[in-house]
């Protein structure tokens, strides 16, 4: 499959982003976006610390970056991050919910782009962020995937995910990502 | 002929209606989106489709092809760059300690700010140029491809309510005096002075269509190609180098890059994480 996964994550979400990053294989198919919600200002280590234990490489996405399997691109502070068909943009349209990068949008995007191709997981956060763009990937024909609720360090976000849409999964962040193995796979 | 291809799925017909949009906008308006970056331009549609009470794209279309104002208003919507006055502080503290120095070798200086919005990158220009005793010999051709911004940039208007961020970027940039000088309250906005504006040159110009009109020392064009495509920020890319001066430096935002522009060879990096560059070639 020439699809994609987008990650969705708020609070706490560097760790169960880094737990989920770590578990994947370097020869996983696709490539992988992420919108992990950052303050907009300094310069921030973020892609390296999520890359530290991962077989991926995570880079921080620059406009334009040509999409390429195995590697993990993370939205840039204060910018949003949208997929095409094969690379990515960026953009400085104004907050949506309060945040820059914003899930939905980067969500949205993927739908639109990938449909039925499209995996989109959201995990942790303190915010209804994501709800609305995992819902576009369900309707666009992709996996819809939620981290259980009860296990995630702040709820508000799989919780919203889970009230706007039926996800495929709702699963423990240890099982995710040996799930995106075998859907990508 | 039977035609037997399966009914489009919503995202195709979508993307015919977004193809029609940027079309016909072209073809009554002059103005072209068609090389615009298709994520970005979908969703700002979509906004103004929303913000219309229309339902579709088409229906869009139909709305701005019969009403000038409708299409200003889509214009407005498609053309804004969200900014703030010294976005990345980092970019004009790196500017003032690697471009002012050799800016101060020459007699007169043009600066361009391409994409100008609704000017706040252009006050921060103005601001730290005059901090460095440059202003007086430099002219600054502010542009942007929609009217109403450049009226709005000649303001010089901008709400109270930014001044606390743009004050912690003034300082964040190396700012050598206090940002309130600048400006005086008027209720909820701020104006800023008008000796700031001296020497800027408010124009409209759309980068995807028009070509250059000067040689300039320096050009900042930050945040304004990540909205277009690949072949059209070519293009763009290289409208930009021919109007740089020989040495001539341009600033790009902190998520591009020249790699991709055509002219790689063309230029020396000054400072890789703020996205200067240096003609040389």
């Amino acid at each position: 499959m020439s699809g994609i996964v987008a990650i969705g994550a708020s609070w706490g979400g560097v760790h169960a982003i880094s737990v989920v990053l770590r578990a994947l294989p370097a020869e996983l198919p696709v490539p992988i976006v992420i919108a992990q919600h950052r303050s907009d200002d300094g310069p921030s280590r973020l892609s390296e610390t999520l890359g530290r234990r991962s077989a991926l490489v995570v880079v921080e996405a620059s406009d334009k970056d040509v999409l390429e399997s195995g590697r993990a691109y993370l939205a840039p502070p204060g910018y949003h991050l949208l997929v095409d068909r094969a690379s990515v943009s960026v953009s400085t349209d104004d907050y949506v919910r309060f945040s820059r990068p914003s899930i939905d949008v980067l969500f949205e995007s993927v739908a639109d782009a990938y449909g039925e191709d499209a995996v989109g997981v959201i995990l942790t956060g303190a915010s209804d962020d994501g709800a609305q763009g995992l819902a576009r990937i369900h309707e666009a024909g992709g996996v819809t995937i939620v981290q259980e609720p009860t296990s995630a360090e702040r709820r508000t976000m799989p919780d919203a995910a889970l009230a706007t849409g039926r996800p495929h999964r709702v699963l423990e962040l240890d099982e995710i990502a040996p799930f995106l193995v075998k859907v990508c796979g | 002929m039977a035609d037997e291809r399966r009914p489009l799925r919503r995202r195709d017909v979508e993307a015919v209606e977004l193809d029609l949009l940027a079309a016909g906008i072209h073809e009554a308006y002059g103005f072209d989106f068609r090389q615009y970056s298709r994520p970005s331009f979908r969703r700002r549609v979509w906004r103004r489709v929303d913000a219309e009470g229309l339902h579709s794209i088409t229906g869009l279309l139909e709305r701005v092809l019969h009403d000038p104002a409708a299409m200003q208003r889509l214009l407005a919507e498609l053309s804004v760059n969200v900014s703030a006055m010294f976005r990345d502080p980092g970019f004009f503290r790196v500017f003032r300690e690697k471009v002012v120095p050799q800016l101060r070798t020459y007699p007169f200086l043009r600066v361009w700010n391409a994409g100008c919005a609704t000017g706040e990158e252009t006050i921060s220009v103005a601001i730290l140029l005059k901090e460095a005793g440059l202003y007086d010999r430099t002219r600054i051709y502010a542009t942007d491809m929609n009217e109403a911004t450049v009226n709005q940039a000649r303001s010089r208007s901008y709400p109270i309510a930014k001044m606390r961020e743009y004050t912690a970027n003034y300082i964040a940039a190396g700012g050598t005096r206090s940002f309130s000088e600048y400006y005086v309250a008027d209720g909820e906005r701020v104006l800023f002075q008008p000796s700031l504006a001296e020497n800027i040159v408010f124009a409209q110009h759309n980068l995807a269509t028009d070509r250059s009109f000067n040689e300039f020392h320096v050009i900042m064009c930050r945040n304004v190609m990540i909205y277009f495509n690949r072949d059209l920020q070519e293009r763009v890319h290289t409208l930009l180098y021919e109007s740089l001066t020989h040495f001539g430096v341009l600033g790009l935002g902190a998520r591009e890059s020249i790699d991709f522009s055509g002219h790689l060879a063309g230029y020396e990096t000054l400072d890789d994480a703020e996205r200067l560059y240096r003609k040389v070639a």
